[in-house]
C-alpha cells in the first residue's frame, strides 16, 4: 500500500463536479483508492460516499492505494486534488 | 378559505387544482425470486431509470435551460456508483428483493446527506429521494400522475416539486403551483421561477384540503391561495392577473438596457440580498451588483458561531455568481431586533439604542476578525467583494474596524493566504450621528450606503413596529429628506462613492430625488430591478431638478408625498 496527504484546495470543497471527476479519474485503475478524513475512511471511488463526507477546502486528507497499479493511481489522485479538481 | 404560505414564485393564477398524490410504493407483497432474477430485475430499472433521466434532461434543457437540466443528470452519475450497486447488490444476497434493496441504501444515503454541515450538500438529500421513489415505481411498475397531459388551467397540488415531476409538465396548461413543503430556496421555489408560474409552498396539509377539480387561486407575489373563491373574489384576482402581466410584459423591454435617465447619464442598479442564494436570482433579475449582502443568515438557525471556511464558502460563492460585478456585504449586525442565542447577548432595556452591529463586534474581536478574514479572503480572486459596516455613529469605529482589517491582512500574508489587499471598507449611514458627521466619515471611507430603514427611524425617534407612533415612520419626512441629501452631498464632495439600500431606493416618488441630489448606486429588492430601471429612465435632468425642488419646498410628510405621487403618476 501507498499513500500521501494532500489538501484540499477547491473554494466548494468536493461538491458534485470535483467529486465526480475524481471518481471518474480513479475508476481507471486498478487499485483500490481509499481517503482517510478526520475519523472517516471512505472509499474514494465511491461518488456518494465521496460527497457525502462534506471535504471542504483546507481540509488535510490522506490518500491511500492499494493494488497492482497503486503507485500510479496515487501519484494521479495527488495531481488531481492539488491541481483543484477542474474548480480553479 | 384563504390559505397563507411562502411566497416563492411572482404572478397571479386562477384554475382548477389537480393534486399529485404521490403513489402507493408499498411493495411488501413483492415475492422474492431469487439473487440472480432480484439483481437483474435492479439492474434493469436502473437502465430505465438512466434513459427517463437522460431524455427529461434533454428536455429540461430546451425548456428552461443547462442548469436546471443538470440536477437531473447529476442524478445519473449518482445512481452510476459502482460502491452502492455493491451495496444494493449485497442486500438482495441478504435475502431483499430490488425494491427491498433500493429502498434500503437510498434511504441511507438520503439520511446521510440530510446529515451534514453543509446546506449545498443537504440538498443532495431530495435528489436521492427523488431517485429512490423513481426507482421503486419503475420496479413496480406504477406509472406516476401524467404531467405532460393536463388540462388547460391546471394549478398542481402537490407535496413537494421534484425535478423529474417538472420535466414532463405541460407547461402551456399549468398556471400556479402549491406545496406542502420547501422555502424560497427548495428546488421547488427555483424550478418554480425557471418556468415563471407563480407558487405558493409551505402549506400544511394542502393535499387533504383541496380536491381534484376545485377552484384555487394562487397569488405569488403574496403567498397566499384562495380554495374554492367566490364569483366576485375571481373576478378582483382576474383585474390584479392582468395588471400584473401588464406591468411585467412592460418592463421586460428594461432587462438588457443599462440603467441611465433620459439624458444618458448612467447610475449603478443592484440587487439587496439576505442569503447566498439569493444570489443567483439578484443575477436574473437584471441587478449590476449586489448593493446589500446581509450576513446575518450565517448565523442564524445554528447552535455555535459559523467558522471562516463556512463563512468564506459563502461569500465566495457570491463573489463568483457576480464576477465582474460589484458585491457589498455588509458585516455582521446582531443586535435589536435580530437576536443570536448562542452569542450570550444581555438583555437589554432598549436593544436598538443599546450593544449591536458594529458596537459589539468592534467588542469581540475575535469573532469579527473571522467574518473580516473570510471577507478578504472571498474577494482574492474576483476583486469585487466591499465590506461595509453598520450602524456607524463616530469616526473612532470606521479607524477600529479598519485596524482590525489591517491586522487580518497581515496574518494572511503571513501565512501565505490570497486576499484582496485593496479590499473597500465603507460605512452604512443609518444614524443621525453618521448623517450630521457624514463629511467627517467620508475622509474615513472609501464608499457610503444609505440605510433608509434605520434612519427614518432614528431620525424620527419612532419606533416602526408601535402601531400608535408608525405613522411618524415615513422617509417623506422632511426631515429625514434634508437628512439624505446632507449625506448623499458630503460624500460627492469627498469624492466617494454614495449607494442606497434601504426600501426607499425603489420608490418611484423618491427616484428623482436621489437622482438629483447625485445618488451613484441604487439598491433594491430583486423584483423591483426592472420597475426602479423604469423609473430612473423617465426623467430628464431639467425634471428631476424640478421636483426636487418643488418637493423640498414643502414642509410635512404628507404634503411631499402627496405632490411626488400625483407628479410621478401623472
Amino acid at each position: 500500500m501507498v499513500s500521501k496527504k494532500v489538501k484540499v484546495i477547491n473554494p466548494q470543497g468536493l461538491h458534485m463536479r470535483p467529486a465526480q471527476l475524481f471518481v471518474s479519474e480513479m475508476g481507471k485503475f486498478d487499485s483500490t483508492v481509499t481517503i482517510i478524513f478526520g475519523e472517516k475512511t471512505i472509499n474514494a471511488k465511491s461518488i456518494m460516499n465521496l460527497m457525502a463526507s462534506c471535504i471542504k477546502m483546507d481540509s488535510e486528507i490522506e490518500i491511500r492505494c492499494e493494488g497492482a497499479q497503486e503507485a500510479e493511481a496515487l501519484d494521479a489522485a495527488v495531481k488531481l486534488v492539488e491541481s483543484g479538481l477542474g474548480d480553479l | 378559505m384563504i390559505l397563507k404560505g411562502i411566497n416563492a414564485s411572482d404572478g397571479v393564477g386562477l384554475g382548477r387544482a389537480v393534486c399529485v398524490r404521490e403513489e402507493s410504493l408499498d411493495y411488501s407483497s413483492v415475492p422474492y425470486s431469487g439473487k440472480e432474477a432480484e439483481k437483474a430485475r435492479l439492474q434493469g430499472a436502473i437502465e430505465e431509470f438512466n434513459t427517463r433521466t437522460a431524455a427529461m434532461a434533454d428536455h429540461i434543457r430546451e425548456q428552461t435551460g443547462p442548469k436546471e437540466a443538470e440536477i437531473l443528470t447529476g442524478q445519473i452519475t449518482m445512481l452510476a456508483d459502482p460502491f452502492m450497486l455493491s451495496q444494493m447488490q449485497e442486500a438482495i444476497d441478504g435475502g431483499s428483493c430490488a425494491e427491498g434493496a433500493a429502498d434500503a441504501i437510498c434511504t441511507m444515503y438520503a439520511d446521510m446527506f440530510a446529515g451534514v454541515d453543509d446546506e449545498l450538500m443537504r440538498q443532495r438529500a431530495t435528489d436521492v429521494r427523488d431517485i429512490r421513489a423513481r426507482l421503486l415505481s419503475i420496479l413496480l411498475g406504477v406509472a406516476g400522475t401524467d404531467l405532460s397531459r393536463l388540462p388547460a388551467g391546471t394549478i398542481l397540488v402537490a407535496r413537494d416539486l421534484t425535478p423529474s415531476m417538472t420535466v414532463g409538465l405541460n407547461r402551456e396548461n399549468v398556471v400556479g403551483i402549491v406545496t406542502e413543503t420547501g422555502g424560497r430556496t427548495s428546488h421547488s421555489a427555483i424550478l418554480a421561477r425557471a418556468l415563471q408560474l407563480p407558487a405558493v409552498l409551505s402549506i400544511p396539509k394542502a393535499l387533504e384540503l383541496v380536491k381534484d377539480g376545485d377552484g384555487l387561486i394562487v397569488d405569488g407575489g403574496e403567498g397566499l391561495v384562495v380554495l374554492s373563491p367566490d364569483a366576485r373574489t375571481r373576478g378582483e384576482y382576474l383585474a390584479k392577473q392582468k395588471d400584473y402581466q401588464e406591468k411585467m410584459s412592460a418592463l421586460e423591454v428594461y432587462r438588457n438596457q443599462p440603467t441611465a435617465d433620459a439624458d444618458g447619464k448612467y447610475y449603478h442598479l443592484y440587487a439587496n440580498i439576505g442569503s447566498a442564494a439569493e444570489a443567483e436570482t439578484a443575477a436574473q433579475s437584471g441587478a449590476e451588483g449586489i448593493g446589500l449582502f446581509r450576513t446575518e443568515f450565517l448565523f442564524m438557525d445554528r447552535t455555535s458561531l459559523p467558522d471562516e471556511t463556512v463563512q468564506y464558502e459563502a461569500y465566495h460563492a457570491v463573489s463568483k455568481t457576480m464576477a465582474g460585478k460589484e458585491v457589498i456585504i455588509r458585516t455582521l449586525d446582531v443586535g435589536g431586533d435580530k437576536a443570536i442565542d448562542y452569542l450570550g447577548m444581555d438583555k437589554e432595556e432598549n436593544p436598538f439604542l443599546g450593544h449591536r452591529a458594529i458596537r459589539y463586534c468592534l467588542d469581540r474581536p475575535e469573532l469579527y476578525k473571522v467574518q473580516l478574514r473570510a471577507l478578504l479572503r472571498a474577494g482574492a480572486e474576483e476583486k469585487n467583494i466591499k465590506i461595509m459596516l453598520p450602524l456607524v455613529t463616530c469616526v473612532e469605529e470606521v479607524r477600529s474596524a479598519r485596524e482590525l482589517l489591517e491586522t487580518c491582512k497581515k496574518e494572511l500574508a503571513e501565512a501565505n493566504i490570497p486576499y484582496d489587499k485593496d479590499i473597500a471598507l465603507g460605512a452604512m449611514i443609518e444614524t443621525p450621528a453618521a448623517a450630521l458627521i457624514a463629511d467627517l466619515l467620508a475622509q474615513e471611507c472609501d464608499f457610503f450606503s444609505i440605510g433608509t430603514n434605520d434612519l427614518t427611524q432614528y431620525t424620527m425617534a419612532v419606533d416602526r413596529g408601535n402601531a400608535q407612533v408608525a405613522k411618524l415612520y415615513t422617509p417623506f419626512q422632511p426631515a429625514v429628506l434634508r437628512s439624505i441629501r446632507s449625506i448623499i452631498t458630503a460624500g460627492k464632495r469627498a469624492g466617494i462613492p454614495v449607494g442606497m439600500c434601504g426600501e426607499a431606493a425603489a420608490d418611484p416618488g423618491l427616484i428623482p430625488l436621489l437622482m438629483c441630489w447625485g445618488l451613484d448606486e441604487f439598491s433594491v429588492s430583486s423584483a423591483s430591478v426592472l420597475a426602479s430601471r423604469a423609473q430612473i429612465h423617465r426623467w430628464h435632468e431639467k425634471d428631476f431638478r424640478r421636483i426636487a425642488e418643488e418637493a423640498m419646498g414643502l414642509s410635512t410628510a404628507s404634503g411631499v408625498e402627496g405632490y411626488l405621487k400625483a407628479t410621478v403618476n401623472k
